[in-house]
């Protein structure tokens, strides 16, 4: 479960104030604004990369509101992607794992698991140079699944994809949601996105963020 | 207004020829790209084998060699071991300072080599330089040599990682961050191997700087034979008793070497900070 309640977050010279939403256990929700409305500065807060000016965020519960990006337990898409150039597919996929010192054994089975899930097994050897937009969207995913973090975190990740594999990566992402039960919070600003995947909606609105019906959708 | 076409269409406007402004270009850079390739070919020419192996065959010039290669090899470690850190905390972090430090760091580099030597000699001169000096002799001696070529060489190499770890986008250190790393971790599992092309351009430029060091190794280590004698202060020494050949193949040794670290450097590294530090 994710909860934010009044937070008032900071981005350099831009700010968001009085944010409160919950997306609770399990639950896929989707928050929808204009670029430049602060979606962006209210995601990275909740991994910890912004400044917080007051407010709380508690994921499960467990209150991270100062906690560091890497003690959260929150898996993060962003836009850009960001892959490590000189890492292979399933150096990406073991990175998390890596860190955190689990056996050796371990991290080759959930690598496997999760290249199986993501259909990207035939990719584990390869660098990332030369691969397509959808392949780098699963790479992404599945590195930050690895950890099995209790939240994920997507900010338009499929914004750059062409329309028949942005339908595949609709398809998977609720594979993904379905077998992993992960709650997630994906950021875009595509209708068509957030009527394919939305559980719960948000929409931004003047640096705050309201829940709305996801019968506005179709509105 | 009305743009309907005219019954006399207005004179047609032609521009002027391009080629006199691109000659002009071609033959001006042409001036010095001749000045270099020339005087190049005058060493090699002025040069015979013969010269070479000659001087090759002195113990004095074989104990240059080999004190160039050490000092220099020895320099450039040291200047990567510092200039990564530093360029990666200037990159990476704002602070109070980092202006001051950012302009500290280019003194070196516009600073006259000579007095670069006279401010070495002066620092070991000093109270806590002379405690150093009792420990481990430093001036007129082969520290003295590795000190002198890495006060200059050290700034090069950080103006290189500078730009290299600018170049690199922090967001993927930051999403490093959110899977468990530390900083620390970040830095050397993301970071570290994306600055590799980097550092090899640093290294090699830090290397050709100290192959070419003279004036504050001049003042600071002086020109004693089989002690603080480099390649630089061989060519010097050879000239001032009038041995012109010796210098000169000295010389075409230097400009081999060099040669071959520019090659290193356009090879394998980055090219855009050898253009844009040189």
């Amino acid at each position: 479960m994710i909860e934010v309640e009044q937070l008032h977050a900071r981005a350099g010279e831009f700010s968001i104030r009085d944010v409160t939403l919950t997306v609770p256990r399990g639950c896929y929700g989707v928050l929808m604004g204009r670029t430049g409305s602060g979606k962006t500065t209210l995601l990275e807060a909740i991994c910890g990369l912004r400044q917080i000016v007051s407010g709380r965020i508690r994921i499960g519960g467990r209150d991270i509101t100062h906690l560091k990006p890497g003690e959260r337990g929150i898996g993060l898409v962003p836009q850009d992607l960001a892959l490590f150039p000189t890492m292979t597919v399933r150096e990406h996929l073991a990175f998390a794992l890596e860190i955190r010192r689990e056996p050796r054994q371990a991290i080759e089975d959930r690598v496997d698991e999760l290249a199986g899930l993501l259909g990207i097994a035939h990719l584990l050897d390869r660098g990332t140079a030369g691969l397509s937009g959808g392949e780098s969207q699963r790479i992404a995913l599945g590195r930050a699944l690895a950890f099995r973090p209790g939240v994920l975190l997507l900010d338009e990740p499929l914004s750059a994809l062409d329309e028949t594999t942005r339908e595949e990566m609709h398809a998977l992402l609720r594979e993904v949601q379905r077998s992993t039960r992960v709650t997630t919070l994906h950021v875009t600003h595509s209708r068509a996105e957030a009527r394919a995947l939305a559980e719960k909606l948000f929409l931004v609105e003047n640096a705050t963020v309201r829940e709305a019906a996801l019968q506005e959708l179709s509105a | 207004m009305n743009h309907a076409p005219t019954a006399t269409p207005p004179a047609a406007h032609r521009p002027g020829p391009d080629w006199p402004f691109i000659l002009g270009l071609g033959l001006l850079s042409s001036v010095y790209i001749i000045l270099i390739v020339a005087m190049l070919v005058a060493d090699a020419t002025f040069t015979t084998p013969g010269h070479l192996l000659h001087a090759l065959a002195s113990p004095e010039i074989r104990f240059s060699v080999r004190l160039s290669l050490l000092s220099c090899t020895l320099t450039t470690l040291l200047s990567l071991w510092v200039s990564v850190p530093t360029a990666y905390l200037m990159s990476r972090f704002r602070f109070p300072g980092r202006r001051l430090m950012d302009a500290v760091l280019d003194i070196p580099i516009v600073l006259p080599p000579l007095v670069v030597g006279i401010s070495l000699l002066i620092l070991f001169q000093t109270p806590v330089g002379k405690m150093i000096e009792r420990l481990i002799p430093i001036t007129y001696a082969l520290p003295s040599v590795v000190i002198a070529q890495f006060a200059v060489a050290c700034a090069f190499s950080v103006r290189t990682m500078l730009v290299t770890f600018d170049q690199i986008s922090p967001r993927r250190e930051i999403v490093a961050l959110t899977l468990g790393c530390n900083r620390s971790q970040a830095f050397w599992r993301v970071a570290f191997p994306e600055a590799r092309r980097g550092m090899l351009t640093a290294a090699t430029l830090a290397w050709a700087r100290s192959l070419g060091e003279f004036g504050p190794i001049l003042v600071f280590s002086g020109a004693t034979r089989f002690r603080t004698e480099v390649l630089p202060t061989t060519v010097f020494l050879e000239l001032s008793v009038g041995n012109l050949e010796a210098a000169v193949a000295v010389s075409l040794l230097m400009i081999l070497a060099a040669l071959a670290v520019l090659g290193i450097a356009r090879v394998f590294g980055l090219r855009a900070p050898l253009e844009r530090v040189l």
